[in-house]
């Protein structure tokens, strides 16, 4: 194959991604979209491997097999609950490469570069390892904080920002001293510095900040794989870099526009800095049970569910997918609204309803579905809290005013589905729990639903 | 404890403290129920029907008070039951304690307690309680009935093969409890409803209820203490009575509901209104036993004015539905006493450092304890009044968006500009081999922009496990390296190929998973 052949089929690849990133515009080409992504991968690395630049080894077939088993073997295991773990592991894998093909590109340069060349490789290399080193920690952070391995709250250390500064300062200062043939110590140096500074920024950011953090990471893996190219001449490294790069950037800018915050602000860290002077709710939550929770379904025309982490942490789903099927079965309209920020992973929700086979057109987007809140008959609200919080738009003093929320409580009745009395992940209090139309339903989501379920007519 | 429920001894008062339904509560509570016979007669309750529910039946009301620790009624405790008190014995009823000083003192001459349900405070935690409520509302609902009955009319428009039939004009004065429910039941029934208040916070309610507010032009808040009203100015008043003068015409139906708490009922619809509405119109005056909202009221009588306005002036509304309004009353009573048995062992105990049982208890061992001490919880919290913003005038509108394009606009070309130098800057240094890849990056990512921009919210997981797959792409560099001589290089590399094939497989595969997972319905 010679090397313009394989200039053809890269264009062809880079053309099946581009698709199949647009195929997921909706649900129907979607499932048709990742087949062009597949077909795309398979001719690019088919032609890598069959060109002129490698020759096949034994130990590459070796490499290849066994990942790829690994990879089904994950594919199939994962629960839909833990995908924002494994969309966060994945992330590890593309910084480490992006590290060691930046460090062998150091120890085994490319011959025959011109002196200004020679500098933008190296400009290239140090780049890459550096985007690829702050993803490595900052993904292996992420994913221990969602799996629950390490605790979700945020790490404050005193003068983190100024710790954050200095080890950037530093690695552009190795940079200097890099280009200026101080040795490959240097790169090693920042490598290390890189290291911990990627985990000590995602360390400083909180569970419900996390779809913000694992999106960024995204983005990040996206330009490790874009400077990779740069450093190997390599186009089609350059434009799916940039695509996965974009891919990332729009979703954390989506994520902070849901939270009416500034991405700075998240990335940095630390949740309510500027001390608030939220409005002290009056009024008593009133408790409800099962079995009146059942009433008021049956009664109900219109049904609103509006999930959030906590039917994750439960595994509510299932529950909540048959009481849907029972209702609908009944001629109710029931759906779903979904906040961009519910969950820990940008459309999280969704893909959880999906699996237990709630149909996608009921479950509808926060724009979708606000304006009919004032004529439903009942919102139930799923182990969410700060995404229901009308404080967000009455009071101007809280820590959460002015981030667009779920008006759930303009529906003629709102029953919360809570563990217990305590507040949300802001730490503020929710006054939707105090109003008048509101009940609390205590107790474990699942089990709650599955009485509910079982007291349905 | 045993509750003991007599029958009521006022003439026209057909409701009953306790139900079947409330005895079973009750019951469950720990108590034991005893009705006089025929308590529940006039309201649909048969003796039998409370046997059912295991209540014993007292022969004689005498018999009756002798037996019960706990006494609930409907209208007090008129002066020929005074006799049967003693001491300890505890009796829930409505009492107006406010004029009714001379029973207080019967009540602590006997060393009886008296807990008055019109004293229950109105607040959130005690609705369940507010039997004023639970009877109000029924009163606006029969207000509109007998409204209907005197009516000559449809209250919705018809147009029939016949004729057209204009809708009725309903005019309600006073949006309490009362007031909401004659507007709700009056727009249910197809009427154009009106409501005025001299609360404007009440608007809202009011509109909530699918009447229009008349709003009054006046910078005066009429909300008193409670949630209820309070006496207004002479110059308010005259504009109110302005305001009727140019509705009364129109009017059909007015139902006027207006009371102030310790006050004779205001007098909004005097005469002078009456003889401007046209013949066969309805005035139903809710406040008859306060002296009446209008100056034609007769107490428990319809009367015809000389323009032939029907005048009612029934002060009964709730007795006339006693099926209904004994349930809710007997509700009332029920959450009251669960409320006095915290143990639920059926004991009452009067724990006077609850706002609740403080306020409605009025006579406690002995002592007259009403007027209650102020509640802590406010009733109403005031809502801060919001900001509005003024209003804008098309052209400021005009301006401001016109100002707002202009700002996007200076905003793009100084990107475009900005972009542009950076780009002169690179092409100037940067040699040819370094701008192929250049330009290919900067499309890449304006392509990438654009595509995802598109993908739908709730594909946002797939559509991050697909880029983490086609990240994976970094293996084509492994893959160029894997050849090496120098050893460290080879192993990274093939460390690269293995788990960039891991990204590529599994992303690859799990997003075909949950996309397999979407289902239509």
């Amino acid at each position: 194959m010679t090397a313009n052949i394989v200039t053809a089929i890269y264009i062809a690849a880079s053309v099946l991604f581009i698709l199949s990133l647009g195929g997921l515009s909706n649900q129907e080409s979607a499932k048709r979209a990742v087949w062009f992504g597949i077909v795309g991968m398979a001719l690019a690395v088919g032609a890598t491997i069959f060109g002129p630049q490698v020759t096949i080894s034994g130990i590459l077939i070796i490499m290849i097999a066994v990942g790829s088993v690994i990879g089904l073997v994950v594919a199939r295991r994962v629960e839909m609950t833990g995908m924002p773990q494994l969309v966060a592991a994945l992330h590890t894998f593309v910084g480490l490469a992006a590290v060691f093909i930046g460090i062998n590109s150091e120890l085994a340069p490319p011959s025959g570069l011109t002196s200004t060349e020679k500098i933008i490789h190296e400009v290239e290399v140090f780049l890459g390892v550096f985007i690829g080193a702050v993803t490595t920690t900052g993904s292996i952070v992420a994913f221990a904080k969602l799996a629950g391995i390490m605790d979700g709250k945020p790490l404050t250390l005193p003068g983190r920002n100024i710790l954050n500064l200095i080890a950037v300062a530093a690695c552009i200062w190795l940079g200097f001293m890099y280009l200026n043939h101080a040795g490959i110590w240097t790169l090693y140096l920042m490598t290390a510095i890189a290291l911990i500074f990627g985990a000590h920024l995602v360390m400083a950011i909180g569970g419900a900040d996390m779809p913000v953090v694992v999106s960024m990471l995204n983005s990040y893996s996206g330009w490790a794989a874009a400077a990779t190219g740069f450093l190997l001449g390599n186009d089609l490294l350059i434009v799916t870099g940039a695509l996965v790069g974009a891919s990332g950037a729009i979703l954390s800018y989506i994520m902070c526009r849901a939270m009416n915050r500034n991405f700075l602000s998240v990335i940095l860290g630390g949740w309510g800095t500027a001390t608030s002077s939220a409005q002290e709710v009056e009024g008593e939550m009133i408790a409800t049970d099962v079995a009146s929770v059942a009433a008021d379904l049956a009664d109900a025309q219109e049904i609103v569910f509006v999930p959030g982490y906590g039917m994750a942490v439960a595994q509510a789903q299932g529950a909540v997918s048959e009481i849907t099927r029972r209702l609908r079965a009944q001629g109710k309209n029931v759906r779903f609204a979904i906040h961009p920020v519910a969950g820990r992973l940008p459309g999280h929700m969704n893909v959880l309803l999906a699996e237990a086979k709630v149909p996608y057109d009921i479950v509808l987007e926060m724009d979708e579905i606000n304006d009919d809140f004032p004529t439903t008959d009942i919102v139930i609200v799923l182990g969410a809290n700060d995404i229901v919080n009308p404080a967000a738009q009455d009071d101007p003093g809280s820590p959460i005013a002015g981030m667009p929320v779920l008006e759930a409580w303009k529906a003629r009745q709102v029953i919360i589905s809570k563990r217990g009395q305590g507040r949300g992940y802001s730490g503020i209090e929710n006054p939707l729990f105090f109003k008048d139309n509101s009940r609390m339903l205590y107790g474990d989501a699942k089990s709650s639903l599955d009485q509910i379920l079982s007291s349905l007519p | 404890m045993k509750v003991g429920c007599p029958k009521e001894l006022l003439a026209d008062e057909k409701r009953v403290a306790m139900t079947p339904d409330s005895a079973r509560q009750l019951i469950k509570l720990g108590y034991e129920c005893v009705v006089e016979t025929g308590a529940g007669q006039d309201a649909g309750f048969a003796d039998a029907l409370y046997e059912e529910a295991g209540v014993t039946i007292a022969k004689t009301a005498a018999g009756l008070w002798k037996q019960s620790d706990i006494v609930v009624k409907v209208r007090g405790v008129i002066k020929k039951e005074e006799k049967h008190l003693r001491a300890d014995q505890t009796v829930i009823s409505l009492f107006w304690p406010g004029q009714n000083a001379d029973l207080l003192d019967s009540f602590k001459a006997a060393g009886a307690n008296a807990i008055a349900m019109d004293m229950v405070p109105r607040i959130s935690r005690a609705q369940k309680m507010d039997a004023l409520s639970s009877m109000a509302n029924i009163a606006g609902y029969r207000a509109v009935i007998e409204a209907g009955n005197q009516f000559g009319r449809f209250f919705t428009g018809q147009i029939t093969a016949a004729g057209k039939v204009p809708p009725a004009k309903v005019l309600v004065i006073g949006a309490g409890v009362a007031g909401l429910a004659a507007i709700g039941t009056a727009t249910s029934l197809g009427a154009i409803v009106r409501a005025f208040d001299v609360r404007p916070e009440v608007a809202e309610q009011i509109e909530s209820m699918g009447a229009d507010f008349l709003m009054l032009e006046f910078e005066e808040d009429g909300s008193g203490e409670g949630g209820y009203a309070k006496p207004a100015s002479p110059e308010f008043i005259e504009k109110e009575m302005a305001l009727f003068r140019q509705q009364a015409p129109e009017i059909d139906i007015v139902i006027t509901t207006a009371l102030i708490p310790g006050r004779p009922a205001p007098k909004l619809w005097p005469a002078e209104m009456v003889a401007l509405m046209k013949p066969g119109s309805v005035v139903v005056d809710l406040a008859a036993e306060q002296g009446g909202n209008c100056d034609l009221t007769v107490p428990n009588q319809v009367v015809t004015s000389d323009n032939g306005v029907t005048i009612v002036g029934y002060t009964d509304f709730p007795s006339r539905m006693a099926s209904q309004s004994s349930t809710l009353y007997a509700t009332n009573i029920r959450h009251m006493l669960d409320d006095l048995t915290p143990e639920k062992d059926g004991q009452v105990t009067i724990n006077m450092e609850d706002d609740v049982i403080r306020g409605a208890t009025v006579v406690h061992a002995g002592e007259i304890t009403y007027p209650p001490p102020a509640p802590k919880v406010q009733a109403i919290g005031k809502a801060p009044a919001p900001e509005k913003p003024p209003e804008l005038t098309p052209e400021e509108k005009a301006a401001q968006e016109a100002a707002a394009h202009r700002k996007a606009g200076r905003q793009q070309i100084g990107l475009l500009v900005g972009g542009g130098l950076f780009m002169l800057l690179v092409g100037a240094y940067a040699p040819a081999s370094f701008m192929q890849h250049f330009i290919v990056f900067a499309l890449s990512c304006f392509v990438g922009f654009q595509v995802i921009w598109n993908v739908s919210h709730a594909l946002h997981t797939p559509l991050m496990a697909v880029t983490n797959a086609i990240s994976g792409i970094i293996i084509l560099g492994a893959l160029l390296q894997i050849g090496s001589s120098n050893g460290i290089v080879m192993i990274l590399a093939s460390i690269s190929v293995l788990i960039a094939t891991i990204n590529i497989v599994g992303g690859f595969m799990v997003t075909r998973r949950m996309l397999a997972m979407f289902q239509k319905s």
